[in-house]
């Protein structure tokens, strides 16, 4: 009942084009967002900012990323993490050798030099697509990773290839403690979430979606391909870079190119199949599952007191088990899942 | 196996809920995290390592704790992953009145809670790996790279090899292989190799084996072609035995190899089998059976509180390196009460004061039960490390024996000077002004 559409007419073209075009929905999320801003910084713990929230927010962002490169573009990626390193690396040179670099401007320029990483590697999506672009994306994945433990200038040449990120500062403004890093973390994202949903319903978006549908298809009909592609490359890279650069300044503080690994990718490409392709609410949802389910899998399984060598492997199973259990029941994602609730909703009580 | 399986569930969660019971009747502990890894890739180093600190605990828990204070320990599983390892920490770290050091056991963790130390005042001990500079005290006051770091240990090779040849300067003109695992891992003794190497004079090639390293034909080719004197191994998990049956395919004697620490257990030589007979490693532990390793096998594993399923693992490499860390951990427990009151549990702060001014020399060694076990170690401020001597085992088929009888050294001035400059550069970065903490 709380449901109810009625009464909710669209009467202008921007009533119509709203991204939550129903009243509830729209006053759920604003009050979501005001929520994560206002409410969650007095009443979480020092933990649940730096362990879950803030490499929450910041995988998020790397599968939104990659959500628009896979599940709006259609072109698969297995270069996730590497897109994510160059962002990293480079915002960290560019804070080390400009001087008086503001810190927001080098996450952007991290992110910059990430896009234009993906339109080189993007080539390839030019003449080849699904499994074997995968593959030329997992060189992306080797070659950025050795290039970074190969070119000391990168490093600023520390002989074990570890960066320290610099301290976090914003118009005088010091970001130290966890609340702060995950307000910043969460003001970027909801900046460049915003910008994403709008991207994907726009010309650009729909031109990604066309070409991921049928490529033929959509070039008789007047879009061209290759930019479309590249820009779906430059854009997903860009985001994957921010992310990287945010992975390292706000959560880990000091990372190794390693850290980047082909694992990572891997997860995120996960995370953006879990929760669901080609919705940027399944980022979220997705990034979620795969980083705090763990986290949740770790803490019942500890209550049970078993010795810790069986702990670990029942942990690792049920998780296993849970993804092929979401994956059968719904294919679609978590996204989808959500989608479907909310139809019955709408009905509800009385399904026709 | 199954009923066996389920007869073990059933007797853990027993031994669980008593212990549980038990941790709550005394509230007065020593509270220690354990960011353990029995799962992945590495595990079975993970296990051994975790698995010796624990069965440590519970020998002195069973003799009376440290002066009557007993130590509290709690797993949490990072599976070797820096984003799991963090979140291990932050989730520990409050815990049973806050946690009193921490040892990840994995680079990526390490860096991961690095900046994080001094803000939550926790000492962080790095045993044979990590940052090597963060043997300066002075802008790394909260982590302890015990015993030795990959650049004493790279000058150690040097000099064992020096040794070998009858002398330092034999080494000239002689040719050296530093085959490394591709990463920033393998990299790390660059800067000490080619000191040596002006210094020297031999000629060093190096050549990368890309991570996971299950295939070498093209480097042993290379190398086979070199023909070199030596061929230091800077492997980690399967290269490492790949990189032995490989050698002995293309015939290079596995006497000529010299493998880093990681590369010499015993989860990297049986798996090459008779291909790993002869092949020499660093390490820094003496191989061997100890009073202390005795009293564990009798009053954990008689007990049945041993946390190794396969007893046959008790002694070996891992285990006792975990047993080793576990040591030092708890004497630098001990060296706090000693200063802040015995008897009482120790807060991070103390147990840092405690791990800056270790003092285990041979007699405080015999009296643990650990005589030669590790080198004897003395800390300061200046010095984290505390130590910097190496040893050299040999695989005779099947366990390892030692091969020097005494420790080796290296050039310890020039990698004090190399510290100094690199860990003088990190303070630069991040702004810190090198000072010793007061006690």
């Amino acid at each position: 009942m709380i449901y109810r559409e009625s009464g909710q007419y669209k009467t202008s073209y921007l009533n119509d084009s709203q991204i939550f075009p129903i009243k509830q929905d729209r006053y759920a999320v604003l009050a979501f967002i005001a929520f994560a801003f206002l409410a969650v910084p007095f009443i979480a713990t020092p933990y649940f900012f730096s362990a879950i929230l803030i490499p929450f927010l910041i995988f998020s962002l790397a599968a939104l990323g990659l959500n628009i490169l896979t599940g709006y573009a259609g072109q698969i990626s297995l270069g996730t993490a590497a897109f994510m390193a160059v962002g990293a690396f480079a915002a960290y040179n560019f804070m080390l050798r400009v001087p008086g670099m503001p810190i927001l401007l080098a996450f952007i320029l991290g992110g910059v030099c990430a896009s234009i990483v993906g339109i080189v590697f993007g080539l390839p999506s030019l003449r080849i697509r699904g499994f074997y672009l995968a593959a030329s994306t997992l060189a992306t994945q080797f070659f950025v990773v050795w290039c970074l433990t190969k070119v000391p200038w990168f490093t600023n040449y520390s002989s074990s290839g570890v960066i320290t990120a610099q301290e976090v500062k914003i118009l005088g403004f010091h970001f130290n403690t966890p609340e702060e890093k995950y307000l910043l973390v969460l003001a970027i994202v909801c900046v460049m979430a915003l910008l994403a949903k709008n991207m994907v319903r726009s010309t650009v978006g729909r031109s990604w979606m066309a070409v991921r549908d049928m490529d033929v298809a959509a070039e008789v009909i007047g879009f061209k391909i290759m930019r479309t592609k590249l820009t779906a490359f430059a854009v997903s890279s860009f985001y994957c870079g921010v992310a990287g650069a945010l992975f390292a300044y706000c959560y880990v503080g000091t990372v190794e190119p390693d850290a980047y690994n082909l694992d990572l990718s891997f997860r995120i490409l996960f995370m953006v199949i879990i929760g669901g392709l080609g919705s940027i609410l399944g980022s979220f949802l997705g990034a979620g599952f795969i980083v705090l389910l763990p986290i949740v899998l770790s803490y019942i399984v500890h209550v049970t007191g078993l010795p810790n060598s069986v702990t670990s492997n029942v942990e690792l199973m049920v998780f296993g088990a849970l993804i092929i259990f979401f994956l059968i029941v719904e294919p679609h994602g978590l996204a989808r899942l959500w989608q479907v609730a909310k139809e019955k909703l709408r009905l509800w009580p009385f399904p026709h | 196996m199954k009923l066996k399986f389920v007869k073990a569930l059933a007797v853990s969660a027993v031994a669980a809920t008593t212990a549980l019971t038990g941790a709550l009747a005394t509230a007065q502990e020593q509270f220690i995290p354990i960011l353990s890894y029995r799962v992945g890739l590495y595990a079975a180093g993970g296990s051994g390592f975790f698995g010796g600190a624990i069965d440590y605990f519970n020998l002195v828990n069973a003799n009376g704790g440290i002066n009557g204070v007993k130590i509290s320990w709690e797993e949490c599983e990072t599976e070797y992953a820096a984003t799991r390892g963090v979140e291990c920490y932050e989730r520990l770290k409050k815990k049973n009145g806050g946690a009193t050091l921490v040892e990840p056991l994995g680079t990526g963790i390490a860096y991961g809670i690095l900046d994080r130390l001094p803000a939550d005042k926790i000492p962080m001990t790095t045993l044979g790996y990590g940052r090597s500079d963060a043997a300066n005290g002075q802008v790394f006051p909260y982590v302890f790279p015990l015993i030795t770091s990959y650049w004493n240990q790279a000058a150690g090779m040097i000099k064992y090899l020096g040794d070998k040849s009858g002398g330092m300067d034999k080494l000239k003109g002689k040719k050296i292989v530093h085959l490394y695992h591709d990463s920033a891992y393998g990299r790390e003794p660059f800067p000490v190799l080619e000191a040596y190497e002006k210094q020297l004079g031999f000629q060093l090639i190096k050549i990368p084996v890309p991570h996971p390293g299950t295939d070498q034909n093209a480097q042993w080719l290379q190398i086979r072609q070199a023909n070199p004197d030596h061929v230091i191994l800077w492997g980690w998990g399967v290269m490492n035995a790949v990189a032995l049956k490989t050698a002995a395919r293309v015939g290079f004697p596995r006497e000529k190899m010299l493998g880093v620490w990681w590369a010499g257990s015993e989860e990297d030589t049986i798996p090459a089998g008779d291909a790993a007979k002869g092949y020499t490693t660093m390490t820094f532990n003496t191989p061997g059976n100890y009073p202390v390793i005795d009293e564990i096998r009798k009053k954990v594993y008689g007990a049945n509180k041993g946390n190794l399923s396969d007893k046959d693992r008790i002694g070996s490499v891992y285990h006792m390196r975990g047993i080793t860390a576990a040591m030092l951990w708890v004497e630098g427990i001990r060296n706090a009460q000693n200063k802040y009151g015995k008897g009482k549990v120790m807060t991070g702060e103390q147990v840092r004061w405690g791990l800056e001014n270790l003092n285990v020399d041979e007699k405080r060694q015999r009296e643990l039960g650990a005589l030669n076990m590790f080198p004897t170690i003395k800390t300061s401020c200046q010095d984290h490390e505390g130590s910097g001597a190496v040893k050299v085992q040999v695989w005779d088929g099947k366990a390892w024996k030692a091969v020097t009888p005494n420790w080796v050294v290296g050039d310890r001035a020039m990698i004090q000077k190399m510290v100094a400059e690199s860990s003088a550069k990190y303070a630069a970065e991040k702004k810190i002004t090198p000072a010793c903490l007061p006690g």
